[in-house]
């Protein structure tokens, strides 16, 4: 079984945008949006067979780019975890899908777009899939308020 | 045929027999003929020919050139008996056969994320228990291990123990309502009492422990909410003693019934490369014929210090899914054996009192204590930024929790990679070409819970 | 009671029985939505039965149900079908609405879950509990039977 470090230092080697980065012992690559799915296909060929889960971060001011999309991949044959995290702007955010490399990755993009309005290019079908169709903006935005009324508890949060 | 006004002498045109129409004239057939209608000799001699088996025609030929609009689409859910919570189907049907579903989801969508913001770390758990409500425990070990692992944190060896005895007897009681809910749906009623029946003593045991049936919040970052109680090896054991025998009786029922095998043999199929692609982990990947599992291959809560192994089906239809789930349970109970000998003496949580409560009993002695339990209830422990992504192995698949931290008491963003939500995605491919009937089946025995789903 | 006309003594004794019957043979709908549905089997299992009550067929159909027990959270999208299967039932109908997400939106204070199923149906027992056991569903069902029995509870 090759070492994970050579497995990931090669499929990292070979684009320019991507910083290999160790989170808490974990693997992290950060890359540019323009590289999102050629680097998947990359690492789907590296032995990557599972892409876990697609998500997003909204930093809003905290970060140069307002969203961060994440997506956590798998290698059984290895046993190995990757993370690929891209930065993506506040005004129009689009990344490429990952849908034609990993189908398992449908739901989860439908969840991000539905939550945070981030479009993917190359999706089947992006469409809202917890919220209602017909509902207005995207929960998971931080600009967007929890929504609760306000209870008659002193304790409770000010919500907006 | 009603266009037709030459007849036959032998024949007589259905639409016309017995009315009065003036073309019809009274001498051309008999008055005893009437309410005798008689189809064209040709079709009456097909007729015969089957009747006496001389030509067997095959009624299951299905006309792969069927117009389009045959084809009906049929609304299931999300209020249903049967699709496990609140699931919407779509169906497009031709006859029985189902050849396009589309699920719908969203009907149990409550912002648990969202919420998860306002809420500091040690509530955390309170709200992640609720998202796959059969399997709690684990939802709340997801999340704890992925605030120690942004406080690169260790739990002490006791609390890592009472983490592994409480999860995998979740993995029991959340397997038996798989039994129970999969018989029901394929007709075996009986199942549904069984496993419910089994199901309650040990959650007999978590109200013991944990002080709550369902929804327990007692993993919590840092250990567990409080030590096992006395005298619970007593009940443990028996549960031990109590529950193979049940299973016994259970294969007995199910195992060779022939009506069982025939509705789930063969139904439902998903292959190994199809189960990878669409991310589907746990039973149902393990039913397909791929041997993972998180506990052997990115072992957590000192799980590797415990023998069991891990059953793998090979054909992925709704029986090796149901098969891999009694084995599992079988397993769970070698696990829950080995830590009820085993359990170390110590620390049931960290003794850091920046992260965990002091007792109750040195709040009325210690200024320090009360100041920490203070603070930990009013504000919460602060966790360094960063990001992790740690999965647990729930009754379900990967369950794993992703959290991103900014400094401050709560987190700044929790995500759970819910096995449920990538498992649905297999529905479609599992169902397709298939009967109306063996749909319930296959849902089933996917298991999924809404809870996850929508969280 | 001697003054009062033989015909209103008949429609009070008609309309006990007629109470008497409806609480013993309740036909609850399937409402499960969440973890409290779980609870909700588990009252309807073997070790808390409610077939005691005349109540373990839970039917399928709004059209041939009584009660509806909301059990578990209701959130946006949910709640017009709520209001369609309510609709859907016959009267006399009773609802219970079973936990605490039903009853107030329990501790989701947020978007997506409508708070309190009371906003879209009428609802006549409310059972607290987060889930509420088999024993305080059962509680809460008894009530409901005695309220129907004493005349409180009409429709």
């Amino acid at each position: 079984m090759t070492d994970h470090a050579t497995i990931i230092d090669d499929l990292v080697g070979g684009f320019d945008s991507a910083e290999l980065e160790d989170s808490h012992g974990q693997h992290v690559v950060r890359l540019s949006p323009a590289e999102w799915k050629s680097f998947a296909e990359a690492a789907k060929e590296a032995g990557f067979e599972v892409c876990v889960d697609v998500t997003a971060v909204d930093w809003m001011r905290q970060k140069a780019e307002r969203f961060e999309i994440v997506a956590n991949l798998l290698s059984m044959r290895h046993r190995l975890r990757l993370r690929m995290i891209a930065p993506v702007g506040r005004v129009d955010p689009t990344i490429d899908s990952l849908v034609p490399v990993w189908p398992g990755a449908n739901y989860a993009e439908r969840e991000a777009y539905d939550m945070f309005g981030i479009v993917f290019d190359g999706h089947p079908d992006l469409t809202r899939i917890l919220m209602p169709d017909d509902w207005d903006g995207h929960p998971l935005r931080k600009d967007f308020g929890v929504g609760g009324v306000p209870v008659q508890f002193k304790a409770s949060h000010q919500v907006e | 045929m009603t266009d037709e006004k030459t007849r036959d002498a032998d024949t007589i045109d259905l639409w016309v027999a017995g009315t009065e129409e003036p073309q019809f004239s009274p001498t051309e057939y008999s008055p005893t003929d009437e309410g005798s209608q008689e189809i064209g000799a040709e079709e009456t001699q097909h007729r015969l020919d089957e009747q006496f088996g001389r030509v067997v025609s095959d009624d299951y030929v299905f006309d792969d050139d069927a117009l389009d609009d045959e084809r009906m689409i049929v609304n299931m859910g999300p209020q249903h008996p049967s699709t496990h919570g609140v699931l919407r189907l779509q169906i497009e049907l031709e006859g029985e056969i189902i050849r396009r579903t589309k699920p719908v989801i969203g009907y149990l969508h409550t912002g648990m994320e969202k919420t998860a913001e306002q809420l500091t770390f040690s509530q955390g758990p309170t709200n992640v228990t609720r998202m796959d409500y059969l399997a709690p425990l684990h939802g709340e070990l997801a999340y704890s291990l992925a605030v120690e692992r942004l406080l690169d944190v260790e739990v002490p060896p006791r609390a890592a123990a009472i983490r592994v005895l409480l999860t995998e007897l979740n993995r029991v009681s959340s397997h038996l309502v798989a039994l129970a809910t999969n018989g029901m749906d394929v007709g075996a009623l009986s199942m549904m009492i069984y496993g419910f029946r089994e199901r309650e003593s040990i959650l007999a045991f978590f109200e013991k422990t944990t002080g709550l049936r369902m929804n327990h919040n007692f993993i919590r970052p840092g250990g567990v909410a409080a030590d096992l109680p006395p005298g619970w090896k007593d009940d443990v054991a028996a549960i031990l003693d109590d529950l193979p025998g049940r299973l016994a009786q259970y294969d007995d029922l199910l195992k060779e019934n022939p009506i069982w095998t025939s509705r789930t043999r063969g139904v439902g199929v998903i292959t190994a490369d199809e189960a990878t692609a669409y991310g589907i982990t746990g039973p149902a990947l393990r039913a397909s014929g791929v041997d993972w599992d998180l506990r052997k291959a990115f072992p957590y809560s000192g799980i590797d210090q415990y023998e069991f192994d891990v059953p793998v089906g090979e054909r992925g239809d709704v029986y090796d899914r149901y098969r891999v789930r009694v084995d599992e349970i079988h397993e769970s109970l070698k696990i829950v054996s080995q830590v009820m000998d085993t359990i170390p003496k110590g620390d049931y949580r960290i003794d850091d009192r920046k992260i965990t409560p002091p007792p109750r009993a040195r709040i009325d002695e210690s200024m320090e204590a009360l100041i920490h339990h203070f603070k930990l209830f009013t504000e919460g422990f602060k966790v360094p930024a960063g990001e992790t992504y740690v999965a647990v192995e729930s009754p379900r698949g990967e369950l794993g929790c992703y959290m991103a931290s900014d400094g401050g008491a709560r987190p700044y963003r929790m995500h759970t990679r819910a096995p449920s939500f990538a498992n649905l995605q297999a529905l479609p491919i599992a169902m397709a070409d298939s009967l109306m009937a063996d749909t319930i089946a296959t849902i089933a025995s996917m298991d999924p819970v809404m809870g996850d789903v929508d969280r | 009671m001697a003054t009062a006309p033989p015909g209103n003594l008949l429609m009070t004794t008609i309309e006990k029985a007629a109470n008497w019957a409806r609480t013993r043979s309740m036909f609850p709908a399937t409402f499960g939505l969440a973890c409290c549905a779980i609870e909700m089997m588990a009252s309807g299992a073997a070790h808390y039965d409610l077939a005691r009550f005349g109540m373990e067929v839970f039917r399928a159909s709004p059209r041939q149900a009584d009660l509806m027990i909301v059990a578990g959270r209701v959130s946006q999208k949910m709640a017009p079908v709520l209001r369609q299967v309510y609709d859907q039932m016959p009267d006399p109908k009773w609802v219970i609405s079973m936990g605490a997400c039903a009853s107030s939106g329990g501790m989701f204070n947020n978007y997506a879950l409508v708070q309190g199923v009371d906003q879209i149906v009428p609802v006549d027992i409310y059972v607290p509990g987060c889930p509420p056991g088999p024993q305080s569903l059962m509680h809460g069902i008894l009530t409901l039977h005695d309220k129907i029995m004493a005349g409180e509870i009409r429709n």
